[in-house]
């Protein structure tokens, strides 16, 4: 565990607006909203319907290929309204939530003493079990599956990302129930990647059961693809798990207290937060009481998630399952006068063909601009640079956008998911939609290779 | 600015989906995104994205081949009032050689972004700025004394048969401003060739050519008599005769500062090409005694260091050779790729009786083993990630 695996390639975006580490609280929001978009790979099935009264961790949707995986509210309620789209798509369903929140009562037990069936079971019944990530694929775990090994990383280097070190302060219990739940669904390891540098927290270090592994280096170190990458790469046919620390918090209380808590401290954080802070938030929450009165005049670009893997939502939209922040920037969606030509000394680039890299530490602002049009591949080096896989990422992008199954199989796109290659869509000097390309790839890999 | 904006908003219409000039939408929205930025915002992947794109990319590139272009204008000029005797000012040789190249500039961009708006509105693309750089490339790598229309046509050959058949800017297997020069070449050998051509020794009534005058480049004397008259300062420097960007060592390197300073070219390409070079010059140090004639011997014989100061080495490795488009993708493959770049072209330069120079055809050569190059790099990937399963 000692050596610091260090991570060269890559970059950090210092981004204005970080987060204080400090909790407020803010006035609860009423309406909660659960949307199947949020997971690869699940085609919904709804288990209510309009009007029906549900408590928090009571079933709202199921997917229709494993009818065990169910998507359960994170709130108490009525179900005020099933959203659909094109071809009557499920897009959101509306939870009207209850002042005081009643829950289902899964019952506390001490998962060390349970045996693998039953901890699987509290977690697919209670809704937790999205929680989980499975790779290949990026999609929601397999609980037929049997995990070679499960990663989590408790290393954020996105910029502006909720501080793993503080948001796991106080809830060490939680953390280390969760541990040993997750530690029966794997005849292998629990590997835990800490910062190779600075604070870490306890709960990490203090942790039983798990593997430690350091890293250090700029953005993507803190991807858990990289460290699975480096820790023990995932080979054909391997099936790994990830999770993220504030989730294994997640299903520790929902076996220390019996109820499915789907509770984080999020961080609220990007230049147009007045004051970037924590709040603690419930998965779906609308965001309308969270933003009120906090963010400047400028016309905003709210994410849920961070800036490179977050979901846009509007002002009046709700929080992903599996975001742990909320970032704003400003839209920038306003034609900038020879905007190639001038030098640029307040713009952000990995190259340095504008002047901004002769101040190095500077914060940047930077909004949701794409900065030119979509071309054809003529830049190369770029991807490799930010990419730290033994991997060619624009050959494999290249064989996705061809559709040549063998060839993706062939330069690993088992190791990978979407956001390994955010980076790599933001430096592109051809602006190609690389993530969405990425999982056009995993889905056809999915269907084809199983 | 507000005017503009209000007018481009104005047309905009004209040139949308249903409107009168529908198909010219590629031409108006050229003109658009190169006087704006457009406000697209990321609707999907990543929120935030770098601020460079190809425009600027190429703008970048341009303006480090400015120092050659200033340079090779200035020589155009001094080269000219030197062949006819008369002692002329920096300004008069500036002058003289600006008004003889820009014109080529001008033929080459017409001809060039001629195609390439023609080509987009013809497939309903948009304009790719890949032209900026290669029309810049063109008339810097012609002798002056080229008539403009066979620039024209090379131009034209180059961008049709080139890239355009390939499918445009990014698809193309040579790089399009060498395809312009081979062309050339090889449909006008007297007008890329010989004695007569890097100097215009056009004169008035009154003026005359001065005696002795020859207007033999570096290369060509050293093929023809195994020395040259010029040193290897003045060639650093750029007082030689040449195609009209190559000449000066110094201003190509000052260009080569830029391109890897802001990262847009590959250093490992250049470097390479310069240690391939060096390879093959210092080889050929060690055999000159074997050489087959006592001007080979001579040619053979300079310092290796010398053949990278001569010709259109520097230029052809810091402005051809590191097209992304057309050399190596991958890391390890740019080594390859570099090195081989510069050791055939001093291989080629000395060996070829036609014509003493060797870093055009060695580029085109390179252009065309690149992909193979990256076939066995990514190859060897392959085969590291399937040992992982075995072992």
């Amino acid at each position: 565990m000692s050596d610091i695996i260090k991570i060269k390639k890559g970059t950090d975006i210092n981004l204005k607006g970080k987060a204080q580490r400090v909790t407020e609280s803010f006035e609860a929001p009423s309406l909660y909203a659960l949307k199947p978009s949020n997971f690869n790979g699940i085609r919904p099935k709804l288990a209510v319907k309009e009007g029906d009264e549900v408590k928090a961790g009571q079933p709202i949707y199921f997917s229709k290929d494993d009818e065990r995986i169910v998507f359960t509210s994170p709130v108490s309620g009525e179900v005020t309204e099933v959203e659909r789209g094109e071809k009557r798509k499920i897009l959101a369903i509306k939870i009207l939530a209850d002042k005081e929140i009643k829950y289902v009562d899964f019952k506390s037990a001490d998962p060390s003493k349970l045996s693998r069936e039953e901890v699987l079971e509290k977690l697919l019944t209670s809704g937790c079990w999205p929680l989980i990530v499975q790779r290949p694929y990026g999609i929601v775990a397999d609980p037929n599956a049997t995990p070679k090994s499960i990663f989590i990383s408790a290393y954020n280097t996105a910029p502006l990302a909720a501080d793993v070190q503080y948001v796991v302060a106080g809830e060490e219990a939680a953390f280390q129930t969760g541990i040993d739940a997750l530690a029966k669904l794997t005849a292998g390891k629990i590997h835990l990647s800490i910062p190779g540098k600075g604070d870490v927290a306890k709960a990490y270090t203090q942790a039983k059961g798990v593997v430690l592994h350091k890293f250090d280096g700029p953005h993507p170190a803190g991807n858990v693809g990289v460290q699975i990458h480096h820790i023990d790469p995932i080979n054909k046919g391997d099936i790994v798990w990830t999770i993220a620390p504030q989730d294994v918090i997640i299903i520790g209380k929902l076996f220390a207290e019996g109820k499915f808590i789907a509770k984080r401290k999020v961080a609220l954080a990007g230049s147009e937060v007045k004051a970037p802070k924590y709040y603690e938030i419930t998965i779906g929450a609308q965001l309308t009481n969270l933003l009120k009165e906090k963010l400047t005049p400028v016309k905003p670009r709210i994410i849920s998630g961070n800036v490179y893997t977050g979901d846009q939502v509007a002002a009046d939209g709700f929080m992903s399952f599996l975001s742990k922040e909320i970032c704003v920037i400003p839209e920038g969606d306003e034609p900038e006068f020879l905007g190639w030509i001038l030098p640029g000394f307040g713009k952000w680039s990995l190259s340095r063909a504008y002047f901004s890299w002769l101040s190095p530490k500077k914060e940047y602002v930077i909004n949701a601009n794409m900065h030119g049009e979509e071309r054809a591949y003529v830049v190369t080096g770029e991807y490799d640079s930010v990419f730290p896989f033994d991997i060619y990422p624009q050959q494999l992008i290249k064989s996705i956008m061809m559709g040549d199954i063998e060839k993706m199989e062939q330069l690993g796109i088992y190791e990978v998911i979407e956001e390994d290659f955010a980076l790599c869509e933001v430096v592109c000097t051809s602006k190609i939609a690389v993530q969405d390309t990425v999982r056009k790839g995993l889905e056809l890999a999915h269907k084809e290779l199983g | 600015m507000k005017l503009l904006r209000n007018f481009l908003d104005t047309i905009k219409p004209n040139f949308e989906k249903g409107g009168k000039l529908e198909k010219f939408y590629p031409a108006y929205d050229a003109f658009e995104t190169f006087a704006f930025v457009p406000g697209h915002t990321a609707h999907s992947g990543a929120h935030i994205r770098d601020a460079i794109d190809l425009k600027r990319t190429m703008v970048t590139v341009i303006l480090a081949m400015v120092p050659a272009l200033l340079f090779g204008m200035w020589n155009v000029g001094a080269l000219h009032y030197k062949a006819i005797g008369v002692d002329a000012s920096l300004l008069d040789a500036f002058g003289y050689g600006a008004f003889k190249v820009i014109p080529l500039i001008a033929v080459s961009y017409i001809t060039g972004l001629g195609i390439e708006f023609a080509a987009a509105i013809m497939r309903g693309h948009q304009v790719n700025e890949g032209y900026l750089v290669t029309g810049m490339l063109i008339p810097l790598i012609m002798p002056v004394t080229m008539p403009l229309w066979m620039v024209a046509v090379s131009t034209a050959f180059a961008v049709i048969i080139g890239k355009e058949v390939f499918g445009g800017t990014g698809m193309n297997i040579l790089n399009v401003a060498l395809t312009a020069r081979a062309f050339a070449f090889f449909a006008y050998p007297k007008n890329m060739s010989g004695d007569k051509v890097w100097i215009d020794t056009t004169t008035k009534s009154g003026e005359s050519l001065v005696d002795g005058y020859s207007g033999a480049t570096a290369l060509g004397e050293m093929a023809g008599s195994g020395s040259t008259s010029f040193s290897a300062m003045d060639a650093f420097l750029g007082f030689i005769p040449g195609s009209i960007g190559e000449t000066s060592t110094l201003a190509i390197l000052i260009g080569a500062a830029i391109l890897i300073i802001s990262g847009i070219a590959s250093w490992k390409i250049m470097a390479s090409a310069i240690v391939g070079a060096a390879v093959m010059g210092g080889i050929f140090n060690i055999f000159a005694g074997y050489a087959i004639s006592p001007e080979q011997q001579g040619f053979m014989g300079i310092p290796f260091w010398h053949q990278m100061l001569y010709g259109g080495f520097a230029f052809g490795v810091v402005f051809m050779a590191t097209d992304p488009v057309s050399a190596a993708q991958t890391e390890r493959g740019k080594w390859i790729y570099g090195f081989l770049v510069g050791f055939f072209a001093i291989m080629i330069r000395i060996f070829n009786p036609a014509y003493p120079e060797g870093i055009m055809l060695a580029i085109l050569f390179m252009n065309v083993m690149a992909p193979l190059i990256d076939h066995y790099v990514v190859e060897g990937n392959i085969k590291r990630r399937l040992k992982r399963v075995n072992a």
